[in-house]
């Protein structure tokens, strides 16, 4: 975590901030009190991901004073589909540094605070408490959760954006007594039962649109102009190209921002979501088998089914020679193609999936059916590296 | 009939369409009857005591059905009902999916 130093309050612009800034000077909605509000602004960004990417690049062109990032992953290849913020030469370096490294170049008039940390309960409060606005660019449910609750506990509007896929949702939360996301979503789904954009895809565009939507009302809230998206959730669909707008309403029963809440200081947010928390091993299941340990049973020619539950578009990807495909989704239908005296190993990408195709099979009655631990991408990386990654 | 928008992540459980289009007198009814054409889709819209999912949110035209009168809400022909999950990407690395 780098140190954060509370920036001399700038009443002016020197001559190559006028500049700089002279297309939004002459417009009257912004003006010079408008650049001198997003000059003395401190926004704090969750993650420089796909959301973050254009959010941290146009809010520091737009001469944002001091922008706070919280990210700790390394920048990898399957980012840069998306994440325009990082480049090819960054791969491997930390992501906030790639981040800030890009937002200066575009403007070195703009302070970057540096936060490598997760956000949790710990740490959320203190870090927020220092920005106007705290803008989600996260890419799981117990850190919005967090973030919700955090930004209600301090009355710091929360600029919320979510992708899947070719869909965006986007609005903006806590502001004045508006909704928060608990308003709109009380429990999160279950994990498992709606897929990560690791899992489900993701256009590579759309963060670039749901970001800038983002980015957009930040500056409204900023320069207290316009009509802000509070109150209304907006929906963009890419493959139609469409977007729409629901109504959100403040729900007078909602344990954070309610009229009685019940929530006062930030919970448990994995073991709200039902999910083990980062610090821990994803669960083995006794009788998994390593990749290498499935090579070595095809090696000596044991007589063994092993069944690859992905998708055929994944299929098409990567793939395991000896595995017959049959997607998840098909897999209750298709069991008549399965011998329950058979030996059965089932694989998918990470081991996920797999894992529920046992759990299935053996409630219909199967015993001999066993995991592939790490899925295809543990077997590109200790048995086969020609199988390509993705 | 009423207009039924399919969102993406529940289109697996609809044979793939993004719309579906369907006849019943309130919410409750139309829902019903999607969830009798397409039975898999069922357990991602309600709960085991048949309640809908507090993840998924269900909008008639442009208004949340919980501030109308829920699974009663009356339903005319032309509306749109929209259902709207709960989504949490980034487009950030999560490998943990």
């Amino acid at each position: 975590m780098s140190a954060v130093d509370t920036p001399v309050a700038a009443p002016t612009l020197n001559k190559d901030e006028i500049l700089r800034y002279s297309r939004h000077l002459i417009m009257p909605e912004v003006g010079m009190d408008g650049q001198l509000k997003l000059k003395q602004a401190k926004v704090l960004l969750i993650g420089t991901g796909g959301l973050g990417a254009p959010l941290g690049m146009y809010l520091a062109a737009a001469g944002i004073g001091r922008i706070g990032l919280v990210d700790f992953d390394v920048v990898d290849h399957t980012n840069l589909q998306r994440q325009i913020i990082h480049g090819t030469k960054d791969v491997g370096r930390k992501k906030l540094d790639s981040a800030s490294d890009t937002m200066q170049d575009i403007n070195p008039f703009v302070q970057i605070d540096k936060y490598e940390v997760a956000l949790t309960s710990e740490n959320a409060l203190d870090i927020l408490k220092d920005y106007d606005i705290v803008i989600d660019g996260t890419d799981n449910f117990p850190t919005r959760y967090l973030v919700n609750d955090a930004c209600v506990l301090l009355g710091k509007p929360n600029v919320y954006g979510s992708i899947f896929r070719f869909e965006g949702q986007a609005t903006v939360f806590a502001y004045e007594g508006g909704p928060c996301y608990r308003c709109l979503y009380p429990e999160p789904p279950p994990p498992g039962l709606v897929p990560s954009c690791a899992e489900g895809g993701v256009l590579g565009i759309l963060p670039g649109m749901i970001g800038i939507v983002q980015a957009t009302e930040a500056v409204k809230l900023i320069l207290g102009k316009g009509e802000l998206l509070v109150g209304r959730l907006l929906l963009y669909d890419a493959l139609a190209m469409r977007f729409r707008e629901l109504k959100l309403r403040r729900n007078p029963e909602c344990p954070v921002c309610g009229d009685h809440p019940t929530i006062h200081q930030l919970i448990d947010y994995y073991q709200f979501c039902g999910v083990p928390s980062q610090a821990e091993e994803p669960a083995t299941v006794a009788g998994d088998l390593t990749p290498a340990e499935v090579k070595a049973k095809i090696d000596r020619g044991e007589d063994f089914v092993l069944i690859d539950v992905r998708e055929p578009h994944e299929y098409q990807i990567a793939k395991i020679g000896y595995a017959k495909l049959i997607p998840l989704g098909e897999l209750p239908k298709r069991l008549n193609e399965l011998n329950t005296a058979d030996e059965i190993v089932m694989h998918c990408k990470s081991g996920m999936r797999s894992a529920k195709a046992v759990d299935l099979l053996k409630q219909s009655g199967f015993k001999k059916v066993r995991n592939m631990r790490g899925g295809i991408l543990a077997w590109s990386d200790t048995v086969d590296p020609t199988v390509p990654k993705y | 009939m009423a207009k039924i928008l399919i969102p993406t992540p529940l289109r697996q459980y609809t044979d793939k369409k993004d719309t579906v289009e369907l006849g019943g007198s309130t919410v409750g009814e139309v829902l019903s009857a999607l969830t009798s054409e397409h039975p898999d889709l069922r357990r991602h819209l309600y709960n085991d005591e048949g309640k809908l999912r507090s993840f998924v949110n269900v909008y008639l035209n442009d208004e949340d059905i919980r501030y109308l009168d829920r699974d009663s809400t009356a339903v005319a022909s032309g509306d749109t009902l929209t259902i709207v999950p709960s989504i949490a990407g980034g487009g950030s690395t999560d490998v943990r999916g």
